[in-house]
C-alpha cells in the first residue's frame, strides 16, 4: 500500500517535469565540453564549460559584487515600469480614446534599437541608477501595459452584465470583475517582461556603469577573457531563472483557483 | 393590484437588424411566467433591456404601475451562463449581490450561509466554482440571484447547459423551491417541457424579429410532481406545434 504523504511520488513527479530540460541542457554542455577538449581550440577563443565554471567559482566575490547592482537596477526599473503601466492601464480602461492617443507612441518606443538608445540615455543621465531604471522600464513597460489592457478586456460579458444589473458602479465593476480577470494576462506578461528586464539592465550597464554584470562582461571581453564573459552570462542566466521562478510562485499564491480551472479543462 | 411587470409594444433593433418587433407581455406579482422561443430570437435581449445592459428601445415598460426608471433596480438577474467568478469562493460568489448593495463581506456571508443547505451546496462554501458540478454551479448562481431579495427574478436559461438527467432534477428542485417561496419569476427557456412544468403562463415567441405568437395559460394544479403527465404532454405538443409551424395562416 502506498503512503499518502510519502515524498517519493512527489520527487518523481518533479523529476518528470524538470528531467527533460536537464537532459537537453546537459547534452548541450557535454557536447560543448567534448568539442573544446578534442578540437584543441584555444581557451581564449572558446573556453570549455568546466573552465567557465571553475573561473566563476574563483571569481565569485567579483561576480557577486557586480551582480548586486544588476539586480537592483532590474528590480527598481521593473517596479517603476509596473507602477506606470498599471496607472496608465486603468486610465485607458476608463477612458478609451487615451488608448488610441498613446499606443502608437509606445509602439514606436518599442522599435528603438537598444544599441543606439542605451549610450544616449547614459550620456544624458550619467553612470548612476537612473539610466538603468529608464532602460529597463523602456523594454518592459509596453508589454506590461498591453497585458493589463487586454486582461481587463477579457472580462466575461455576462459577469459585467450581472454586476451592472446589481447596480454596481463602473469603479465597482472594475475592482470586482475587470481587475481580477486581468490576473492571468498580467502574470503571462510578467513572466516575459522579467526576462527582458535583466537583458535591459545588462545592456544599460554595458553602455556605461561603475559596477554591474554588463560592465563586467565588457571588461572581461576587453581583457581577452571569454571564460569570464561566459561566467557572467551564467550568472545572468541563473538570475533570470530565479526571477522567472519567483513570478511563477507569486502567481500560484495569488491565483489559487487557477490550477483548479486548468485541471477541469484538461 | 397593479401588474408587477408590463411590456407594451417593446421593439429593439441593432443597426438595420430588427430583433424585437413589438413585444407585449405582463407578469403578475407571485406569478411564474416563461418566455419560450427559438435560439437567436431575441429573448436575452429583452432581459438586457430590463437590466440596463442595453439602451434605447421602442414601446414602454412599467414596473408596479410606474415607468421603469434607470435608478431603480427591481430585478435579480441570472445571466445565460452562470457567470460565477472563478476567483471567488462559492460563498463569496453567492454573496456578491449583497456586497454590491453595500453590505460588508462578513455580513453578506452570514446572510447567505444559512441557505446553503436548502440549495444543496452545504460543505462547498469555501470551494471555488471550478470544483462544482454543472448542477451545483447553477444552484449557486440561483442562490446568488434570490438572496438579493428583489421584487422579481429574471432567469435566462438557467438549465440550458446541463445534461438531461441533471436538468430534470433541477427543474423538480426549482418547482419545489418556487412552491415554498412564491417568487415572481420571468424565465427564458427553449425547453418546452420545462416551461410547461414550471409556469403559470407561457409566451411563445417567433424567430427573429421576435413577436409574441401565443400566450398559453397552464392550468395544471400545483404542487406539480410529474414532468410528463398526460395533461402536460398535451399542452407541450400543442406549443411545439406552434413553434415548429408558426403562423400557418400566412402561408398560402
Ligand atoms: N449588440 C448587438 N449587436 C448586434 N446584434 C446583436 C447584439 N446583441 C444581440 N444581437 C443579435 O440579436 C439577436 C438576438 O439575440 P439574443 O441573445 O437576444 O437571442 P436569444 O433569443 O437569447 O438566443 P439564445 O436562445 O441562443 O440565447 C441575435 O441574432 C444576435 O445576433
Ligand atoms: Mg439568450
Amino acid at each position: 500500500m502506498s503512503q499518502p504523504f510519502s515524498a517519493a511520488p512527489r520527487i518523481a513527479a518533479l523529476f518528470a517535469k524538470v528531467g527533460p530540460a536537464l537532459l537537453s541542457v546537459g547534452t548541450l554542455v557535454l557536447a560543448w565540453e567534448l568539442y573544446a577538449r578534442i578540437s584543441g581550440i584555444s581557451p581564449t577563443t572558446l573556453p570549455a564549460p568546466s573552465r567557465v565554471l571553475f573561473q566563476a567559482i574563483l571569481q565569485r566575490q567579483a561576480l557577486f559584487d557586480n551582480t548586486v547592482p544588476t539586480i537592483s537596477a532590474t528590480l527598481a526599473g521593473f517596479a517603476c515600469s509596473l507602477a506606470v503601466a498599471f496607472i496608465l492601464s486603468v486610465l485607458i480602461d476608463f477612458f478609451k480614446p487615451l488608448r488610441l492617443a498613446l499606443f502608437p507612441v509606445f509602439v514606436i518606443s518599442q522599435t528603438l534599437p537598444l544599441v543606439a538608445i542605451a549610450p544616449l540615455v547614459v550620456l544624458w543621465f550619467g553612470f548612476g541608477l537612473t539610466p538603468k531604471i529608464m532602460l529597463v522600464a523602456l523594454v518592459t513597460f509596453f508589454p506590461m501595459l498591453v497585458a493589463l489592457v487586454q486582461g481587463y478586456e477579457s472580462t466575461d460579458r455576462d459577469i459585467s452584465a450581472l454586476l451592472s444589473s446589481m447596480g454596481a458602479s463602473r469603479m465597482r465593476i472594475f475592482l470586482l470583475a475587470r481587475l481580477p480577470s486581468s490576473l492571468p494576462y498580467f502574470f503571462a506578461g510578467l513572466r516575459i517582461s522579467i526576462t527582458y528586464a535583466v537583458v535591459g539592465a545588462i545592456f544599460a550597464e554595458y553602455a556605461g556603469a561603475a559596477k554591474g554584470l554588463g560592465i563586467y562582461m565588457l571588461n572581461a571581453k576587453n581583457n581577452f577573457r571569454p571564460d569570464l564573459v561566459l561566467a557572467a552570462v551564467l550568472v545572468s542566466a541563473l538570475l533570470t531563472l530565479a526571477l522567472f521562478a519567483a513570478t511563477v510562485l507569486i502567481q500560484r499564491a495569488a491565483m489559487p483557483w487557477e490550477r483548479l480551472d486548468a485541471a477541469r479543462k484538461s | 393590484m397593479s401588474r408587477r411587470l408590463e411590456l407594451r409594444q417593446v421593439s429593439k433593433s441593432f443597426g438595420d437588424i430588427d430583433v424585437l418587433a413589438g413585444i407585449t407581455l405582463h407578469v403578475e406579482p407571485g406569478e411564474f411566467v416563461s418566455i419560450l422561443g427559438p435560439s437567436g430570437a431575441g429573448k436575452s435581449t429583452i432581459f438586457r433591456l430590463l437590466t440596463g445592459g442595453l439602451e434605447g428601445h421602442g414601446g414602454g415598460v412599467d414596473f408596479d404601475g410606474q415607468p421603469l426608471a434607470d435608478a431603480r433596480r427591481p430585478f435579480a438577474f441570472m445571466p445565460q451562463h452562470d457567470a460565477l467568478m472563478p476567483w471567488r469562493t462559492v460563498i463569496d460568489n453567492t454573496a456578491l449581490g449583497l456586497e454590491v448593495q453595500g453590505m460588508s463581506r462578513k455580513a453578506a456571508r452570514d446572510e447567505v450561509a444559512p441557505l446553503f443547505g436548502e440549495f444543496g451546496l452545504a460543505g462547498f462554501e469555501h470551494k471555488y466554482p471550478a470544483q462544482l458540478s454543472g448542477g451545483m454551479r447553477q444552484r449557486a448562481a440561483l442562490l446568488r440571484t434570490v438572496v438579493q431579495d428583489r421584487a422579481m427574478l429574471l432567469l435566462d436559461e438557467p438549465f440550458g447547459a446541463l445534461d438531461a438527467l441533471t436538468r430534470t432534477g433541477m427543474q423538480r428542485w426549482l418547482q419545489t423551491m418556487w412552491d415554498r417561496h412564491r417568487w415572481t419569476v420571468l424565465l427564458i427557456t427553449h425547453d418546452v417541457r420545462e416551461a410547461v412544468f414550471l409556469s403559470d403562463r407561457i409566451y411563445v415567441l417567433s424567430g427573429r424579429p421576435a413577436r409574441v405568437l401565443r400566450e398559453v395559460a397552464i392550468p395544471l394544479p400545483r404542487p406539480r410532481k410529474d414532468l410528463a403527465s398526460p395533461e402536460a404532454t398535451a399542452i407541450e405538443a400543442d406549443i411545439l406545434h406552434t413553434l415548429l409551424d408558426p403562423q400557418p395562416a400566412q402561408r398560402t
